[in-house]
């Protein structure tokens, strides 16, 4: 992690969704704010700022972290997916379609982070019981469904993945082709933080 | 006219349904899981501003003077605004206008806002709050009913000296002459907490000045976009038609996002029209919880009477509600309260007193429920009180008592237009879960000593009336808007909460028109298009704006048959529509696709839109008597628990729980189970972990760390039975889903605890202590135990 004094700013690279990104950045900014200030990535969704809520949930090289937690400085050369990333080449995630297919969305608002802890463990453990799924999900707040059809989801989902075998859609993190991508937004200092004026 | 027993005769046989009452995915869905969806704090505009609340130092105090000067120096700072700023109305509020959108002369609770940093980026806002320098003089205040209605007490509003909000009554028969004819009487009294929405997406909204002058709009998670304009247009000081409001995708509501967001838009609204310049508010958690109203604590105190075989004889009730610094919807939650406090039973005699009070606590309004989960957990706590007092079973003493086809409610309403369905909801939970059998193999089990975890088995019923009722005026509307290529726009007053509005109203569209779902595009909800339709609230959206759907729908087919009639060489009463094709019934093979008639109608030059609207029936209440048809229409549902009880830590543990719930017809049984799994976790927060600590008026539990909502693990099986008895006023007979899931297993939480331990618990949540010791160790509701003096 790169020394920064408070308030100073410095530029940081890492990967978003396969893409390699450069963001300037202050020692205070999170990976949320990065995520959704700066590189406009709005699926990751702020909801209690503390690493209650799971809202917020996003992959750090595989592994599912709050990003409201996260120093932006720590990211720097590592890799991140969100749930923009989920889908590949214009088709939804497994999971994405057992969620639409078992009602387990309401508002939506828990949606984003709770399929990011459920991605997860279906890379871990690819055949999860009930317990394993509620256990893997249980840092998601989700006020609306009550949980049971998230967890149906889940279940459906792996069902799918095992049948289609390892290389099925977004189960691996396997880079998708082409040049690392540098996108115009990418570019821009994070927003509600430093506004251009 | 068309009376309501004509159109269920007429809804009858037509059983035979292509998309409604099927389990249609959500139309919105796919945006949702992609990260696409676009909620309030998801907007940007170009040169957008950031604005941040200062918010009251002291629960009551007088504002002496505030000074801005050194926080407008702050660079990045356009603007500091406070009531000097407005330009129109400084109050507002759904039944009095008693809340300040910037407090001027007092404030009355901590959530108060007092004046608004507005800048350039978020922390230049909020250095500038640390330097808004606001003088008070600090006045006694009240933080329970009990205190607010004692001799003397410091008064929060000169419009309401003695601190009442309001009194409802309900008067049926004598009392006295019913305590009298009972062999038994108890009198108990029972004690909710302040509890909190927690909607996972904080409130958001972001406003935009229009071109015209004074014109604005404004975006954000806001539950009645209609309530929220008439808001900020008379804080504005302009006319309706300049203010526009687009609601975003919402992160959940339950109520929640009602006046706090009228209140949010209209300071948005404001600086963006003293800017001129878009501006940006989105509240932190600990704002949301602080700020935002709460579900009502009430004390309440029973007295009922029954014969020794039974019958009950009277009920006395008399109940406080907190209902904080504002009166928000205090008014209309407890009339719901006065109405059904009895329960759903038939009781001769009842006299009923409700009172709302104004205290210095955060203040509360609407909640999932509305006032009945409290009385809810009062009655069917009562219930097995009485029942254990005359050695009865609980269910046989609810089955004995409970409301039939013909009772007459204790408003004097006589049940006899809908399918009386509390007998059938308590029976099918009750044998789901295994009451008979577990009520008696539980007994046995506790009485062999020595087992640490026990358990027990309890349920609780309700009625419910359905939507407004003698609140107020009651219609919605709808558009459907057929195009050339015969895809379809549906616009609806009421809007999406997250609950699934939109998919119900695609479904109902489609249904009518006979297209494919898939052809629907539901508009987002925008107060510039379509007539005011009512607030989202009271779980109305399917049967009022259903009903309003359909009728659109049904104008618009109308004119599609029509066209299609003369193309097929056929009369239209021998066509149907269904799944995208018009055909002659009986030879489906002379058919016409729905997209070809469109198109065919659309160079015809016919209209293929239509305005839909449905006003409810005719209900009414006289506040003098305490007496009235207080709803149209009923619904009915029992919740029954199994838990069991760790003796030696108070933990209980929800094993497994029956949800039954009549909801007329089920438009779209997925989403009706989704709401009653969602409602009985709800439900299990407010019996066992939810409560939003107050001492002194400050809000203890700011954040999710200490406000506890059922996570994963903690859910338990549910049984959801959904019980179908078509409603004569509903769309295809569906009446309501929503709040009837969350009031019920608070009370079968506490009657199955009861049943397992021997101890009855009488006041919410059902946490450790209380259920290991008999008492919470939080004293007086105020401070901590370690924190007494």
């Amino acid at each position: 992690m790169r020394e920064v004094g408070p308030g100073a700013r410095t530029t940081i690279s890492f990967k978003v969704n396969g893409g390699a990104v450069e963001v300037e950045v202050s020692a205070e900014d999170r990976l949320i704010d990065v995520l959704r200030e700066g590189l406009r990535l709005t699926g990751t969704k702020e909801g209690c700022g503390i690493g209650e809520c799971g809202a917020c949930t996003v992959l750090l090289d595989g592994k599912p972290v709050n990003s409201c937690l996260v120093p932006a400085l720590q990211v720097e050369g590592r890799e991140v997916e969100t749930v923009e990333g989920l889908a590949k080449d214009g088709r939804l995630h497994p999971l994405q379609e057992a969620f639409i297919e078992h009602t387990a969305v309401q508002c939506g608002f828990c949606t984003p982070g709770m399929l990011m802890a459920a991605a997860a463990l279906l890379r871990e453990n690819p055949d999860p019981t009930r317990e394993d799924i509620a256990r893997a999900i249980s840092g998601n707040l989700c006020r609306c469904t009550g949980y049971h059809q998230i967890m149906s989801a889940i279940e459906s989902a792996a069902r799918r993945m095992r049948a289609q075998g390892p290389g099925a859609s977004g189960a691996g993190t396997s880079e998708p082709p082409g040049a690392p991508v540098v996108s115009e937004a990418s570019r821009r200092e994070i927003h509600s933080r430093d506004s251009a004026d | 006219m068309e009376t309501a027993r004509d159109k269920a005769v007429k809804d009858g046989p037509q059983d035979e349904f292509s998309i409604v009452r099927h389990r249609a995915k959500r139309v919105d869905a796919v945006e949702k899981v992609t990260g696409r969806a676009k909620f309030g704090a998801d907007l940007y505009f170009d040169g957008m501003l950031h604005a941040r609340m200062l918010r009251a130092r002291f629960p009551h105090a007088r504002i002496i003077r505030i000074d801005a000067s050194e926080a407008r120096k702050v660079p990045g700072v356009v603007a500091v605004i406070t009531h000097e700023d407005i330009p129109g109305a400084r109050t507002f509020g759904p039944v009095k206008r008693d809340m300040p959108v910037f407090a001027f002369d007092k404030t009355r609770y901590l959530g108060d806002g007092v004046a608004m940093v507005v800048a350039t980026t978020l922390d230049a806002a909020e250095q500038a709050l640390e330097l808004v320098r606001v003088e008070y003089d600090e006045l006694p205040a009240v933080f329970s009913p009990e205190e607010a209605l004692a001799e003397g007490a410091p008064v929060l509003h000169d419009h309401a000296p003695g601190n009442i909000v309001n009194h409802h009554k309900v008067r049926k028969g004598d009392v006295d002459a019913g305590f009298a004819a009972s062999d038994v009487v108890i009198e108990r009294e029972y004690r909710t907490q302040f509890v909190e929405h927690a909607y996972i997406e904080p409130e958001a909204a972001v406003a935009v000045p229009n071109p015209g002058e004074g014109s604005v709009t404004v975006y954000g998670s806001i539950q009645n976009p209609f309530t929220a304009r008439r808001v900020v247009a008379e804080v504005l000081g302009v006319s309706l038609n300049k203010v526009r409001i687009v609601q975003c995708a919402m992160g959940g509501s339950f109520g929640g996002k009602d006046d706090i967001m009228s209140c949010m838009c209209a300071r948005v609204a404001l600086a963006a029209l003293k800017t001129g310049r878009p501006v940006k508010m989105v509240n932190t958690r600990e704002e949301s919880i602080v700020e935002g109203y709460k579900r009502h604590p009430y004390v309440l105190k029973y007295k009922v009477g029954a014969t020794r075989d039974g019958k009950l004889q009277a009920m006395e009730i008399r109940i406080l509600a907190d209902g904080g610094a504002y009166a928000s919807m205090t008014p209309f939650v407890t009339w719901r309260s006065v109405v059904q406090a009895t329960g759903p039973y038939e009781v001769p005699n009842v006299k009923t007193d409700v009172y709302g009070v104004y205290t210095n606590n955060t203040y509360a309004g609407a909640m999932r429920g509305f006032g009945s989960p409290q009385i809810i957990f009062a009655h069917e706590s009562l219930m097995d009180e009485l029942a254990a007092e005359l050695g009865m079973d609980p269910l046989d003493l609810r089955l004995k008592n409970g409301f039939r086809s013909g009772s007459t409610t204790a408003t004097g309403q006589v049940l006899d237009d809908h399918a009386v369905s509390l007998v059938e909801v308590m029976q099918k939970a009750a044998d789901a879960i295994g009451y008979r059998e577990k009520r008696k193999a539980y007994a046995e089990a506790a009485r062999r000593a020595g087992t640490k975890k026990v358990r027990g088995v309890g349920l609780a019923a309700s009625y419910r009336g359905v939507s407004l009722g003698g609140e107020g005026v009651d219609a919605t509307g709808a558009i459907v808007s057929v195009q050339q290529d015969g895809s379809v726009y549906v616009y609806a007053g009421l809007a999406e909460n997250g609950q699934g509005l939109r998919t119900i109203f695609s479904q109902i569209a489609a249904e009518e028109l006979g297209c494919n779902l898939e052809d629907v595009v539901f508009m987002d909800t925008d107060t510039s298009l379509i007539p005011d339709g009512g607030p989202t609230v009271a779980s109305r959206s399917t049967t009022m704006g259903g009903n309003a759907v359909r009728e659109a729908a049904r104008k618009v087919r109308e004119t599609l048959l029509a066209v299609a009639g003369e193309m097929l060489g056929t009369s239209c009463e021998a066509l149907k529509a269904s799944g995208g094709r018009i055909f002659v019934a009986g030879d489906p093979g002379r058919s016409l696709s729905f997209g070809e008639v469109a198109r065919a109608a659309y160079n015809r030059g016919e209209l293929m839109a239509a305005f839909g609207w449905y006003k409810g029936p005719r209900v009414w209440w006289d506040e003098e008597h305490g007496q009235g048809r207080a709803y149209f229409t009923y619904v009915y549902g029992c919740q029954a628990a199994e838990v069991e009880v760790d003796t030696e830590t108070g933990k209980v543990r929800v094993l497994k729980v029956a949800a039954a719930h009549d909801v007329g017809r089920a438009i779209n049984p997925a989403t009706v189970e989704g709401q009653m799994y969602g409602g009985v976790a709800m439900g299990m927060g407010y019996g066992l972990l939810e409560e939003v600590e107050m001492a002194r008026g400050v809000t203890r539990t700011q954040n999710f760390d200490e406000y506890l909502i059922a996570t994963s693990m903690d859910v338990p099986e549910v049984i959801p039975i959904v019980v179908e008895n078509p409603d004569p006023y509903g769309p295809y007979g569906a009446k309501t889903i929503g709040e009837p899931t969350c009031e019920l297993l608070a009370p079968a939480i506490a009657n199955a605890v009861c049943h397992a331990t021997g101890r009855r618990i009488r006041e919410l949540p059902l946490d450790l202590e209380k259920v290991l010791l008999g008492r919470s160790l939080k004293a007086a509701r105020g401070k901590r135990g370690s924190e007494q003096a």
